[in-house]
């Protein structure tokens, strides 16, 4: 019998079945500040303890502030989710990555960096965005806090099977069609509800030569289609990236011959649903409402809401909505809205090679003098690979704010948020009313969109700054 | 008298003919700060519910008076996109809320749903048109999975441990306890290494 990769992780992965659940057993935990407290309560209510503290790790990342580590936290709200993550940690016996730690991050952005995240596992967080780790070719998905409980009592998770999604991305890239273009391109194309359901295995020419960072970027996304995971299958870019890390496991190379064998698609295997994209003639891709979906070419302008909505009345009210709460005018050329703010960071885009990329368009220049830009490192070592390269000099020079790492004004719970009108370029996933900041407008772009906003104050097709390579 | 149990509600609909509404819009990020799973009814749909000066905006559904007492949202499709918070979860059910209806959920709130018993019950498109714009009350029985509109009976499709733990508040940990042995035996046969 052929099988997807996904079933195969599934099936290797499961306990017992009971009607259509199936208890699974979880190879990796990940947990974080702002969804863990409650779940470790729960705990301590019934009594209960940690099964598996040594496959479990924590961070801070999403209420931690960016501007200075040494400084105390002025919002007490967030100093003490951050305390009772530590306080939790210590108490169950969990390794934490804390403030002041050199391994500090984004979840999902440490994850991968320190060989935690392996091919072949079952990863979940609670954290939607957990997506991303599917780009290892790892089963990783988001929960929510009583799940989270349920895995640290018992380092299983009660889960009914999803359908299987295959995209194909073929076709030419051209070096400014970043992998944000193209996973914004593929949920402007099946819509934000369109892998609801699913796990989406992604495939083609285009995700082969995909940087393994690059990866990471469209499996992060795909919960911004709705499905519940992203998974590409691993290949020697994936072996080569986690080997040598902090917490790479020392039967890694035994590992890495079983994983050659088994990690991929059998060759005839049947998907529930099966989609082409071909990204040849895409161009940089731009949001301009309140969902991921709601994206045009940078080359276009904004849609009129009745050719938006092809005649369904929920969708003419929704793009009608959108572009009141953007404040946009349809008919106006993309190139044509002005930027207060640029925030290049969070777990989708906030990886060396997305700062080194948008370095190269920022090098000699001036961010405009109106628009105040900030540059959120993925994780501690991220910002250290950038500093050795010496990107922090080439954004500061150019009057970006260099930061600490952490979720920053992907959702502003630290102080980092868009003021009510504000409107910003963002590398960040979800555009939804008031995610970075009440009344605050996003628009969400590659990183090197980002950065061409930045310095000139509206977007701009990045391509004309990147004249000599095609 | 008709009592209310999870397994029986009678109440009016609260309408919000929205689709694709997301946790951010059902909590937003300002209240996830808290710690615990209780008080976060009041910052349902906040930005929905109050201006900046905290105002209440008259035009929202749920600061319209007639709705105040209701268990039943019904809304569009992809209910409960993006963020995976539970919170969205505790403000509904805070709020008062029991039942939500929709023609779709998306994949992590829907589970979130169940783990507090709330349930999330999923319809055509052709019902919801019908119930958004109906003004009295509505019956829904869990046990008969049938939602009544004056003499019209619909039925829904739900998973059957998913309606147990509703009407009887499953403890899952413990029933996974059940199965300790096999959790171990897999554990001995696992080639995934310990992280540390």
């Amino acid at each position: 019998m052929t099988q997807t990769l996904y079933e195969k992780i599934w099936d290797s992965h499961i306990i017992t079945k009971q009607n259509k659940s199936s208890l699974l057993y979880v190879d990796r935990h990940f947990i974080h500040e702002v969804t863990s407290p409650q779940a470790f309560d729960g705990l301590r209510l019934n009594r209960r303890h940690v099964r598996r503290p040594d496959l479990t790790i924590a961070t801070v990342d999403h209420n931690v502030p960016t501007v200075d580590r040494s400084l105390p936290i002025l919002d007490q709200t967030s100093k003490i989710q951050i305390n009772t993550l530590e306080n939790n940690c210590r108490e169950f016996g969990i390794t934490i990555f804390g403030m002041q730690s050199e391994y500090q991050g984004i979840v999902h952005v440490i994850g991968p960096q320190l060989g935690i995240t392996l091919p072949g596992t079952t990863i979940v967080c609670g954290d939607s965005h957990t997506s991303t780790h599917g780009a290892f070719g790892a089963l990783a998905f988001g929960i929510g806090t009583s799940d989270v409980e349920h895995v640290l009592a018992t380092q299983t998770i009660w889960t009914q099977k999803s359908k299987s999604f295959k995209i194909i991305i073929n076709g030419k890239q051209n070096s400014a069609i970043t992998a944000k273009d193209i996973i914004l391109f593929i949920i402007r194309t099946i819509g934000t509800s369109g892998g609801t359901g699913t796990v989406i295995e992604y495939t083609g020419d285009v995700v082969k030569n995909f940087s393994m960072e690059q990866r990471m970027t469209i499996c992060n996304m795909s919960i911004e289609a709705g499905a519940r995971a992203g998974l590409i299958a691993p290949d020697e870019k994936t072996f080569d990236y986690l080997r040598n890390k902090k917490y790479t496991p020392a039967n890694y190379e035994s590992l890495v011959d079983l994983w050659k064998l088994n990690l991929h698609s059998d060759k005839n295997a049947t998907f529930d649903k099966e989609i082409n994209i071909n990204i040849s003639r895409i161009t940089p891709q731009v949001s301009w409402g309140t969902n991921p979906s709601m994206v045009s070419d940078v080359t276009s302008i904004i849609p009129y809401p009745k050719q938006y909505s092809k005649n369904d009345p929920n969708k003419l009210e929704e793009a009608k909505n959108a572009l009141k709460y953007m404040g946009l005018k349809p008919g106006t050329p993309i190139t044509d809205i002005s930027i207060d703010r640029v925030f290049i960071g969070s777990c989708t885009n906030a990886r060396l090679e997305d700062l080194i990329d948008a370095a190269k368009i920022v090098e000699g220049n001036k961010v405009s003098s109106h628009v105040k830009a900030i540059i959120v490192p993925g994780s501690q070592m991220v910002k250290k690979q950038a500093e050795n390269l010496g990107l922090h000099k080439i954004f500061k020079r150019a009057n970006f704010e260099w930061r600490e790492s952490g979720c920053s004004m992907c959702l502003g719970m630290n102080d980092d948020f868009l003021l009510p009108g504000e409107r910003c370029a963002s590398t960040s996933n979800r555009n939804f009313e008031g995610r970075q900041g009440t009344g605050g407008r996003t628009h969400l772009v590659s990183p090197i969109m980002a950065a061409a906003a930045a310095l000139y104050g509206h977007f701009v097709d990045v391509r004309e700054l990147m004249s000599n390579d095609n | 008298m008709t009592i209310e149990s999870v397994n029986f509600i009678r109440s009016i609909i609260t309408p919000l003919n929205k689709s694709n509404v997301d946790t951010d819009q059902i909590i937003p990020k300002q209240f996830l700060k808290l710690i615990s799973k209780t008080g976060f009814g009041k910052y349902l749909f906040y930005n929905w519910r109050f201006d900046s000066n905290g105002k209440k905006i008259t035009k929202f559904v749920l600061n319209d008076q007639i709705y105040k007492n209701s268990k039943i949202l019904v809304t569009r499709d992809n209910f409960g996109c993006g963020s995976s918070r539970e919170h969205a979860v505790w403000a509904l059910i805070d709020y008062g809320f029991k039942v939500i209806i929709a023609p779709s959920f998306a994949d992590i709130f829907y589970e979130n749903c169940f783990k507090n018993r709330l349930l999330p019950i999923i319809t055509t498109d052709k019902v919801i048109n019908k119930l958004i714009t109906f003004k009295s009350k509505m019956e829904i029985n869990l046990s008969s999975q049938t939602i009544k509109i004056n003499s019209d009976l619909i039925n829904f499709e739900i998973d059957a441990i998913k309606k147990q733990n509703i009407l009887d508040g499953l403890d899952y940990i413990g029933l996974t306890f059940k199965y300790k042995s096999k959790i171990e035996d897999y554990e001995k046969n696992s080639n995934v290494p310990s992280i540390l």
